[in-house]
C-alpha cells in the first residue's frame, strides 16, 4: 500500500494534493470539529504523532492541520480535530460526509516514539494543543507495556472547551494513566482544578532522570511550562514542544515559518528544548 | 576554460538568431532606469546597464504563478506546468550568485517541479562587471564580483568584441549557426586577462566588515537597539524583499472564477516585511514589530541563508538601497552594527581589564 508522502513526491507538482474523502464529522465543542478523512485507493496516511497534513477546500486555500488520530488506531482513515478560526476551517466546519478535501504530507518531525519508550511521560495539552497531543497519548496507550508512568496535565479556559470529553474520561478511569485537568473558569459541575495550567505542577511528583514531557498549546503557555519543567530538573532534551506557525507550502520553500534559520514546517514543528533554547525566535 | 570571439557588430545577428527559438530577455532602458525585459532586436538591449529595478529572478519564480487548476467540489484538480525556453542576456555575478543559492532551496528536501522547469528551460548568459553599479553596490564586499561556475555563456566586453566563455552545452549550443564567432587566439586570451586584472581596482570595499565575520556580528547584536531604530522608520511596504534577487517567500492563494465551480491555486511574491506575513489563525503575529522584521530580514541575508544552504544571502546588488523609501540600506546597517560590535566587544574587553585588577 503507498504512503501519501510517496504519492504527493511522485505528482508532478508538489504542491498537488491528493484528494481524500470526510467520512464522519464529530462537533467536539462550540468551535472544534473532529473530522475522519479517508485516503483514495488504499493509499495510507503511515504518519508519526505530531506530524501534520496541509488540508486543501478548493476554492479557500490550504492550511497546516496536525494529526489527530493515532497511528495504532488508523484502521484506513485519520482524524483531525479543526477549531472553525479562519475562512479555510470556517469552510470546512459547513461541510459534511461525502465531501472532497485534498491533503499532502504528512509533513515535518513528529514526537520520537522511539525514544519515549521505557520512560515516564508527561503530557502537558493547552487548549486545542490536546488534538496532536492524543495522536501520541493513544499510541503510547496501545503499546502500555513499553512504557512507564503516565500522567497528562490539560488545561482550557472552560469545562465546555475541553476536547475529547469522552475520551478524556476514559483515561481518568484507567488505573495506568494519570490525568490532571484544570479550567480558568468552571462552571458549579466543576470537580477538577481551577486556574492555570502551572498549578497543576505543585506538589507534583516526578523522576527527572527518567522522564520526558511532551508540551503543545498555545505560545503563551510555553514560558511558564518551561520554567515548571526546568524545576523539575528535566534535562532540556527531554522536553519536547510543538510550534504552530504560519504555513503555505508546508515544504520549506514559502518562508512564512521561518524562525530563524529553521523552516519549522521541516525541522518541526516538533522540537526538543535543547535545540530551540538557543534560537531568540522560538520563543519570544 | 574554451573561450570564442565575437565582434560586437555581430551582436545583432545573434539576438536575431535566438530570437528564432527562444524569448530573448535582458537589460534594456526604461524611464532613467533599466529593466530585464523581452528584446526583438539587439537595438534595444542595453549590456553596458548598471543594475535593473527587479533582477531576473522573476524569469524564475514569476511574480505570479498557477500551481493548481481545480473544480471547487474537489473532483477534478490538475497541475500544468509549461516553461517557455528563455535566454538571460547580460546577467550580473551578484544575480547568478543569487540563482545559485535559488537553485539549493528549491531543490533541497523536496524538488519545486515548478522552479526546476522554468530553470531547466532557462540559460543564462552572464556577462562580466567591470565597473561598480552604483553607489550602494557591494559586490566586491560580499564576494560575489566573480560569477559562479553554473553560467551558460559568459561574456566579457573587450572594446571591439566580445570575448564568450562556454560554461555548459546548453550555452554553446546558443553559438550554433552564428557565421562571426571565432576561437580565441593567444592575444585574446592576454587581452581577456589583462581586462580581468584591471577591473579590481574599480571596485572598493564598501562594508567594514569582512563578509565571514557578518553571521557573528549579526548573531551577537541581535538584541542591539539598531533594530528598534530602522523599526521605527521603516515602513513596512516590502520594496527591499521585492527587489532583492535573493527573496523568494510566497503566498498562495485560491483564485476561484465567477460560476464559483472552478478556480486556480496561485503563488505570488510575499515579503516578510508584510505585517501579516508570520501571523496565525487566531491573531498571534510572531513578527509583529517591524523592528523584528527589519531584524529577520538583515539576519536572513547575512546569517540565516548560510546557516541553511551554505551560501550567504545577500549578494550586494545595492536594489533594496535604491527602493527603500526611508534610506535603510545594507552598507549603513551592516557598517553601524559592526561599529557597535567592535565597541561592544572593546567595552566587555576593558571592564574585563578593570575586573582583572
Amino acid at each position: 500500500m503507498p504512503s501519501l508522502i510517496k504519492q504527493v513526491k511522485q505528482n508532478p507538482s508538489i504542491y498537488m494534493p491528493v484528494p481524500a474523502r470526510i467520512v464522519a464529522v464529530r462537533q467536539l465543542t462550540a468551535i472544534e470539529k473532529l473530522f475522519t478523512v479517508a485516503l483514495p485507493n488504499g493509499i495510507s496516511l503511515r504518519h508519526t504523532p505530531g506530524q501534520f497534513v496541509q488540508l486543501s477546500v478548493f476554492g479557500v486555500g490550504e492550511a497546516p492541520i496536525s494529526i489527530s488520530s493515532s497511528p495504532s488506531r488508523s484502521n484506513g482513515v485519520f482524524e483531525l480535530c479543526i477549531r472553525k478560526v479562519g475562512d479555510l476551517t470556517n469552510t470546512i466546519h459547513r461541510m459534511k460526509a461525502g465531501d472532497i478535501i485534498g491533503v499532502r504530507g504528512p509533513f515535518g518531525r513528529g514526537f520520537p516514539v522511539g525514544k519515549l519508550r521505557g520512560k515516564d511521560l508527561l503530557f502537558v495539552a493547552g487548549g486545542l494543543g490536546l488534538a496532536p497531543l492524543r495522536s501520541l497519548i493513544n499510541e503510547v496507550l496501545d503499546d502500555r507495556g513499553n512504557y512507564g508512568k503516565l500522567k497528562v496535565l490539560y488545561g482550557t479556559g472552560t469545562p465546555q472547551a475541553l476536547l475529547f470529553r469522552d475520551e478524556l474520561d476514559e483515561w481518568i478511569a484507567r488505573d495506568d494513566i494519570d490525568v490532571e485537568l484544570t479550567v480558568d473558569c468552571p462552571d458549579a459541575d466543576w470537580c477538577y482544578n481551577t486556574g492555570l495550567i502551572t498549578e497543576l505542577f505543585r506538589g507534583l511528583q516526578t523522576n527527572p532522570r527518567n522522564t520526558v514531557a511532551v508540551v503543545v498549546g498555545p505560545p503563551v503557555m510555553y514560558k511558564f511550562v518551561l520554567k515548571e519543567l526546568i524545576d523539575l530538573k528535566i534535562p532540556d532534551g527531554n522536553i519536547w514542544l510543538s510550534f504552530e506557525r504560519r504555513m503555505k507550502c508546508g515544504v520549506g520553500k514559502c518562508g512564512h515559518c521561518q524562525l530563524n534559520h529553521i523552516y519549522t514546517c521541516q525541522v518541526g514543528p516538533s522540537f526538543p528544548y535543547s535545540e530551540i533554547r538557543q534560537l531568540e525566535e522560538a520563543l519570544s | 576554460m574554451d573561450f570564442r570571439i565575437m565582434p560586437k557588430t555581430a551582436l545583432s545577428d545573434w539576438v536575431e538568431l535566438l530570437t528564432k527559438q527562444y524569448r530573448v530577455v535582458g537589460p534594456k532602458p526604461l524611464h532613467g532606469q533599466y529593466v530585464f525585459g523581452e528584446i526583438q532586436s539587439a537595438d534595444e538591449l542595453d549590456l553596458n546597464y548598471t543594475t535593473t529595478v527587479l533582477p531576473p529572478k522573476k524569469y524564475l519564480v514569476p511574480t505570479r504563478e498557477v500551481l493548481l487548476e481545480y473544480k471547487t467540489d474537489g473532483t477534478h484538480f490538475e497541475t500544468r506546468i509549461e516553461p517557455q525556453p528563455t535566454v538571460v542576456l547580460g546577467v550580473h555575478a551578484c544575480d547568478l550568485h543569487a540563482i545559485e543559492l535559488f537553485d539549493r532551496i528549491f531543490s533541497q528536501s523536496y524538488t519545486d517541479q515548478h522552479y526546476q522547469a522554468h530553470r531547466d528551460n532557462t540559460v543564462l548568459v552572464t556577462i562580466e562587471c567591470l565597473k561598480p553599479c552604483t553607489e550602494q553596490s557591494f559586490c566586491r564586499s560580499m564576494g560575489t564580483l566573480s560569477v559562479t561556475d553554473i553560467f551558460d555563456l559568459h561574456l566579457l566586453d573587450l572594446g571591439e568584441e566580445y570575448a564568450i566563455e562556454i560554461g555548459t552545452e546548453k550555452g554553446e549550443r546558443l553559438l550554433e549557426g552564428l557565421a562571426s564567432v571565432f576561437n580565441a587566439t593567444d592575444a585574446d586570451l592576454a587581452h581577456v586577462n589583462d581586462t580581468l586584472l584591471d577591473k579590481w581596482r574599480h571596485f572598493p570595499y564598501r562594508l567594514e566588515l569582512d563578509v565571514t565575520e557578518l553571521p557573528s556580528v549579526l548573531h551577537e547584536m541581535f538584541s542591539n537597539s539598531l533594530w528598534d531604530e530602522l523599526g521605527d522608520i521603516c515602513l513596512g511596504c516590502g520594496m527591499c524583499t521585492q527587489v532583492c534577487p535573493t527573496c523568494y517567500c510566497f503566498d498562495v492563494n485560491d483564485e476561484t472564477d465567477l460560476t464559483l465551480k472552478t478556480g486556480k491555486r496561485t503563488r505570488s511574491w510575499d515579503s516578510c516585511q508584510i505585517d501579516v506575513f508570520a501571523m496565525v489563525a487566531g491573531g498571534h503575529n510572531f513578527r509583529e514589530r517591524k523592528a523584528w522584521r527589519q531584524r529577520h530580514r538583515f539576519m536572513r541575508k547575512g546569517k540565516y541563508q548560510l546557516d541553511a544552504y551554505g551560501l550567504v544571502g545577500c549578494v550586494g546588488c545595492g536594489r533594496c538601497a535604491q527602493a527603500c523609501l526611508v534610506g535603510i540600506t545594507p552598507i549603513k546597517t551592516f557598517n553601524e552594527l559592526y561599529r557597535r560590535y567592535q565597541m561592544q566587544t572593546t567595552g566587555e574587553a576593558v571592564l574585563q581589564g578593570v575586573n582583572a585588577k
